[in-house]
């Protein structure tokens, strides 16, 4: 077949045609992922919940988006309140760095997990196990309104992972932000 | 040409990483461990592949002087697709390539093999063409990402998303830290290349 010539009208209908084909394409591929990805999104949230919390016995009661962060208030099958899970965010060494993290009615850390980053691969993305229970930087149980809650660099009672101070002072920051955004002289959330 | 010789040529003669030096963007951002580097390979042969095809199928059809539009509508509609349909039924994956998915509609090697390649040859050709520089630049990103990831950490092919805890080859603690910088994967990246050139490519 002969190659069509760039006359105005060829290249107008094959500009055309071939957007609306990759156009129709999209949208089809669109409609058949949708549902999977929210699936998946849901599920990855749900998981999390658990995670932070401590617990698979809870649901979100409910939802609230302020600002940068999103504060899923958490209560057991019967309804009785257990706390707030919280995702925030910080300005990590590669990137964005956005965490789930848990608290009971008092402030107290139940849990937390990464939400995603772009962290250093063996030194800042080890964010994920250093600060958990019974490891070096273990915040679990600890309260970022009664402890100092920064690196021990900056004076403060955590340990930060080894020459990785930026992501552990974003992680901590970006923590520490939601706590006072929930209970700093704020009304709780979480009371009727 | 043979189908054969085509593909080996995009994995040596041609490497992309190696020998034309296209695609430098996705070369070092993604190669901090010999894992991202395998499935940003994969992603980019998947799209290579099929943007070859189809742009050969096409060929006669566009005009040349909307060629280039064209080229880059197909080859981003791809790009989209792949993005979905990671997301959708590969969420590790996904996870760790999120953020330089969308960047392979910009890699050059695509829209050059498409010029260079797809533009002149049957579809069939084509489509061996796409395959073998993929396979050329999986192979050249696992490469850097596994002699980054050795130097920096100690560990290679570990990813937690995939739960693979890795080949430990030295002690974690004596990593040097710059390779898996940025720094560090243009060294790597510059010592790779001299070596292909010595050892590969025979004048």
């Amino acid at each position: 077949m002969k190659k069509l010539q760039s006359s105005f009208t060829n290249m107008v209908i094959v500009m055309t045609v071939v957007a609306v084909v990759a156009g129709g394409v999209l949208a089809w591929v669109n409609k058949v992922t949708a549902p999977q990805i929210e699936k998946i999104n849901a599920e990855n949230l749900s998981k999390g919940i658990f995670a932070v919390m401590g617990s698979d016995n809870v649901q979100v009661s409910e939802a609230k988006e302020v600002g940068d962060y999103v504060f899923y208030l958490v209560a057991d099958k019967t309804g009785k309140p257990v706390g707030t899970a919280v995702t925030t965010q910080a300005q990590g060494f590669g990137g964005t760095l956005e965490i789930l993290v848990g608290f009971d009615l008092e402030g107290t850390i139940l849990g937390y997990t990464i939400l995603s980053s772009a962290e250093t691969p063996g030194l800042g993305a080890k964010a994920n196990t250093w600060f958990q229970k019974g490891q070096k930087g273990d915040i679990v149980g600890k309260n970022p309104g009664t402890c100092n809650f920064t690196v021990s660099k900056d004076g403060g009672e955590i340990d930060a992972i080894t020459a990785s101070t930026i992501t552990s002072r974003a992680f901590l920051g970006a923590i520490k932000k939601a706590y006072d955004e929930l209970y700093g002289d704020k009304k709780p959330l979480s009371e009727p | 040409m043979s189908k054969f010789k085509i593909i080996l040529n995009g994995i040596v003669k041609e490497n992309p990483t190696f020998v034309l030096l296209l695609g430098m963007c996705p070369t070092l951002g993604t190669t901090s461990s010999a894992i991202n580097g395998l499935a940003m390979g994969l992603a980019t042969m998947f799209v290579l592949m099929l943007s070859n095809l189809i742009i050969s199928c096409l060929k006669n059809l566009i005009p040349d002087m909307v060629r280039i539009p064209s080229y880059i509508i197909i080859i981003a509609s791809l790009v989209t697709m792949l993005q979905m349909l990671m997301q959708a039924y590969l969420p590790g994956i996904y996870t760790t390539l999120g953020l330089f998915i969308p960047l392979i509609v910009v890699n050059c090697i695509i829209l050059g093999r498409a010029e260079a390649f797809a533009a002149k040859n049957s579809p069939l050709d084509s489509l061996c063409d796409g395959m073998g520089i993929g396979i050329g630049f999986s192979l050249a990103l696992t490469l850097l990402g596994a002699v980054r990831e050795i130097l920096g950490t100690g560990v290679v092919f570990r990813s937690e998303d995939f739960g693979m805890s890795g080949i430990t080859l030295q002690g974690e603690n004596y990593g040097m830290l710059m390779f898996v910088l940025a720094p560090g994967a243009f060294l790597a990246l510059g010592y790779l290349i001299a070596l292909f050139n010595k050892f590969v490519i025979k004048k």
